[in-house]
């Protein structure tokens, strides 16, 4: 069982902060890496990433938007509760080195697993620049923290409502015109964004890292669930990622997986709303 | 020469004795007035002569009241007044004379002796009479679940022998000096000597010399292949059918389970020394509870979020209960065994660190990698491998979606590729789940097929087609990228490749179409790379399975062990229990010898 010890709602209540009581995860999780989370008995297995890790108090933050039947379920969840399973750390770590100069994409919960990674590259000495967009102002998280990190920020929304108004690809766009020491992209968020920024990207020739979020289901590589397309072949994703060199990574096929139990989630609902 | 009434009779099937010299029949009725009268002489004051034959076809006791000071001399025909004591036989237990009398089995009239010594229970036919009639016992199957009714449940398919059958079955068994059967059990059971406890219905006996041997006996006897095993090497099966080992074993494992009279044992001599255990599959349980026994303190890390692996995730309910396994896991925690689930050996920590720990370490994790077949579409929603499939039904209860949460892969056309158990679970378990029709796609015939007979019968019974000699080449999609139909082509079988068998070909211009909206590609696994990430200096072999001493099953590290598919790619749960016995061995001397 692992306590949750502190909660935090944001934007608008639709996405979700805990930080969760997991020592043994939490000094051996690093940036990229993915826990998988079981709310109760019935519960799904559901993969998390990770936003911040604190290895001193034996704490994980985890972040996730309210989608279906088992994230409303952990909404519903109140510090002082507990999970049933906390599994990790799964996946790959991101690979962590001074480069130089790094921009760092992230759209929507993307930007709790992109706060890690930051944090990370930055610590490792890099020059790093920070690109974060929402729908609306309210919408935006983690501002905050990634302004301590980033040497430079760029803010967007898709109405406007705060900072420049658009999608994060052109400040990026803009970034990769006027800079050339820019080493490398790394982009998290919804997988359309992740998609444009690839595009983007692979026309000035920057390796550009990406990490994934495919359905799961053990995310030990046991099942297979979670595979994609990368480079003509399958990978897959919790054990050979969850972070890939994006112009190879197949992203329709992977959309197209993503939505394969939208019905599903929305009996899964219902039910538990009866 | 006194007269006497027999004083109690009780039979179970009507057993007919006559007398050797004049062919009467001693009449036999359950009615005290008229029953068998002996004339004997006996030394001692009262004798049971207790006639519960080996063979469950009769079972009849006689109590004999005596006047003291008689003397033992005769057992006498009541019509021909002539003695039955014969000297053709001596008792095998006390070498007295025996009596002779005529008895009637299988529509044959078989001489038939009994001891008359007080306390003396011994009787029987001669070797050879024994012989012929236990080959004329047919052999008992279990009886089953209706394949009409079984197709819409998850409730076990055989409902297993029951004690009447289990005995009959038992009486099979020709109790050979040379026992053949043993050699074929990849942990050695003593077979033939829990058969015979079994049939004297020390049921309790025969389930501890299982387990001397074999600590899962309920799981074995349910998912072992028997056919290709003990059972293969049976003497009765050059003529008949063998002695169906496997369904006896189930039954006594289940008779002690549901008795309750499992009991802990007190481990005399514990050590301080700590093993560690990676995977709680069937593999590690034996290990675990070897060296628990042996007073080691064990502690199994387990990745998923229930003990059991393969036997939890992969084997289906309908074939495995999971409170069996359950209650197998809740033996091993009993004992004293310490269970780590959540914990991902090589990411939450290394095998390195674990043997700063630990004196050994045991790697038991499976082949937890799905293989594909590298064909177009393969990626196409509503293709699963099997591992997935199966781990969404079993472990995560998604064929009770939505109480679960976790979504359950649905189609109406099922296809499964591939032809081994696992491809027979899957068809099965998408029968039980709703689909219309399901087909087995299998690219050698059947003969090759490395499923169970059983199972590809169970399968057949319940209604799953077979598409032999024909292998999938591209999976087709509609435009939201569902898969909705299968391209195949036909295949002819070539000469024998490495494995023996004949190496499939494909037909040229064979190409088909056929129309499924759920595949599940049940082609076998391969090496899970997690825990070699974090531990490179493990060697392994061209296939990437771990590389062991096959005695000691110890790696290229020192003090780690390794067995199970591994070590051998996709095998059976017995295999894997065979290996980890071997290496509970090798533990168990290296660290013993060590001070």
């Amino acid at each position: 069982m692992y306590e949750i010890i502190q909660k935090q709602e944001m934007a608008k209540g639709t996405i979700v902060k805990f930080i969760v009581n997991a020592p043994k995860i939490a000094v051996k999780i690093k940036p990229g890496q993915f826990v998988i989370i079981r709310v109760n008995e019935t519960g799904e297995r559901i993969p998390l990433t990770v936003a911040d890790v604190d290895p001193f108090s034996g704490t994980i933050t985890i972040i996730f938007q309210v989608v279906g039947k088992s994230t409303a379920l952990m909404r519903s969840l109140n510090a002082g509760d507990f999970f049933k399973d906390v599994v990790g750390p799964l996946g790959k770590a991101a690979h962590i080195e001074k480069l130089g100069t790094i921009i760092f994409v992230g759209g929507g919960t993307g930007i709790a697993i992109l706060h890690h990674i930051t944090k990370a590259m930055k610590l490792a000495g890099n020059y790093v620049i920070g690109i974060i967009g929402a729908r609306e102002k309210e919408m935006l998280i983690l501002e905050e923290e990634m302004n301590l990190l980033c040497d430079e920020m760029v803010i967007t929304t898709d109405d406007g409502s705060y900072g420049q108004q658009g999608f994060v690809t052109q400040p990026l766009e803009k970034y990769l015109d006027e800079r050339h020491d820019v080493k490398e992209v790394y982009a998290i968020g919804p997988i359309i964004m992740m998609k444009n920024v690839s595009n983007l990207t692979k026309k000035y020739g920057i390796k550009t890292m990406v990490s994934l979020n495919p359905i799961m289901v053990d995310g030990t590589g046991m099942c297979g669930c979670c595979r994609v397309t990368i480079a003509g072949s399958t990978k897959f994703c919790c054990v050979d990622g969850p972070d890939f060199e994006a112009s190879e990574i197949d992203f329709d096929e992977l959309e197209k997986r993503n939505t394969m139990y939208l019905k599903e989630e929305k009996d899964a609902l219902l039910f538990s709303i009866k | 020469m006194l007269d006497y009434d027999v004083k109690y009779l009780r039979y179970k099937t009507f057993l007919n004795t006559y007398c050797p010299h004049c062919n009467n029949s001693f009449n036999v009725k359950k009615d005290n007035k008229e029953l068998l009268v002996f004339k004997a002489k006996f030394k001692k004051q009262d004798i049971d002569i207790l006639m519960s034959p080996y063979l469950d076809v009769f079972e009849v006791e006689a109590s004999v009241p005596l006047n003291e000071g008689d003397k033992l001399s005769d057992l006498i025909c009541p019509h021909c007044l002539k003695s039955l004591i014969t000297e053709e036989m001596k008792c095998d237990e006390c070498n007295t004379k025996v009596a002779k009398l005529i008895i009637t089995a299988y529509s044959k009239l078989l001489p038939f002796y009994i001891c008359l010594q007080h306390g003396c229970e011994w009787h029987g036919l001669t070797k050879a009479d024994e012989r012929r009639i236990k080959l004329k016992i047919p052999r008992q199957e279990m009886p089953e679940q209706d394949q009409k009714l079984r197709i819409h449940n998850f409730v076990e398919v055989p409902y297993g022998l029951t004690t009447e059958l289990a005995l009959l079955e038992a009486g099979r068994c020709l109790q050979c000096k040379n026992p053949k059967c043993v050699d074929g059990c990849p942990v050695n059971i003593d077979i033939p000597e829990f058969i015979r406890l079994l049939c004297e219905e020390k049921f309790n006996e025969a389930a501890k010399k299982i387990k001397e041997r074999n600590v899962l006996p309920a799981v074995c006897g349910r998912v072992c292949p028997q056919e290709d095993q003990c059972e293969k090497l049976c003497i009765l099966g050059i003529r008949d059918k063998p002695v169906a080992i496997g369904n006896l074993e189930r039954f006594i494992a289940d008779f002690e389970r549901k008795m309750d009279l499992v009991k802990i044992p007190i481990i005399k001599s514990k050590t301080n020394k700590r093993i560690a255990v990676i995977g709680s599959g069937p593999g590690g349980i034996t290990v675990a509870a070897d060296l628990t026994l042996l007073g080691y303190s064990v502690t199994i890390f387990e990745a998923l979020h229930q003990s059991g692996g393969v036997l939890v995730y992969g084997i289906p309910e309908f074939r495995l209960p999971k409170s069996i396994v359950n209650f197998e896991i809740d033996y091993l925690k009993r004992l004293g065994c310490k269970i780590e689930l959540n914990h991902v050996i090589g990411n939450i920590h290394t095998i390195d660190e674990l043997l700063e720990n630990f004196e050994a370490v045991y790697i038991g994790v499976g082949a937890g990698l799905p293989r594909f077949m590298k064909i177009p579409g393969e990626n196409l929603c509503n293709v699963f491998s099997a591992n997935e499939y199966l781990t969404r039904i079993n472990l995560m209860k998604a064929y009770k979606f939505p109480e679960y949460d976790t979504p359950l892969p649905k189609g109406d056309k099922v296809a499964v590729i591939g032809g081994g158990n696992v491809a027979m679970d899957c068809a099965r378990n998408a029968l039980r789940t709703g689909a219309k029709e399901v087909t087995i796609i299998y690219r050698r015939s059947r003969i090759e097929m490395p499923a169970r007979n059983e199972e590809i019968h169970h399968a057949e019974e319940e209604g799953v087609k077979f598409k032999l000699l024909t292998n999938p080449i591209l999976y087709v999609g509609n435009d939201n990228n569902w898969v909705k139909g299968v391209e195949c082509v036909n295949m002819k079988l070539g000469k024998p490749d490495d494995s023996g068998r004949r190496r499939p070909v494909v037909i040229k211009d064979s190409n088909f179409y056929q129309e499924y909206n759920l595949v599940i590609v049940a082609i076998g696994n391969g090496p899970n790379p997690i825990i070699f990430d974090s531990t490179p200096d493990l060697e392994r072999n061209k296939w990437g399975y771990i590389e062991v001493n096959p005695e000691t099953m110890e790696t290229s590290k020192e003090f780690v062990y390794a067995g199970g598919d591994i070590v051998t790619g996709s095998a059976t749960v017995i295999l894997a229990m065979g290996a980890g016995r071997a290496a509970a061995n090798a533990i168990h001397k290296k660290l013993s010898g060590k001070n």
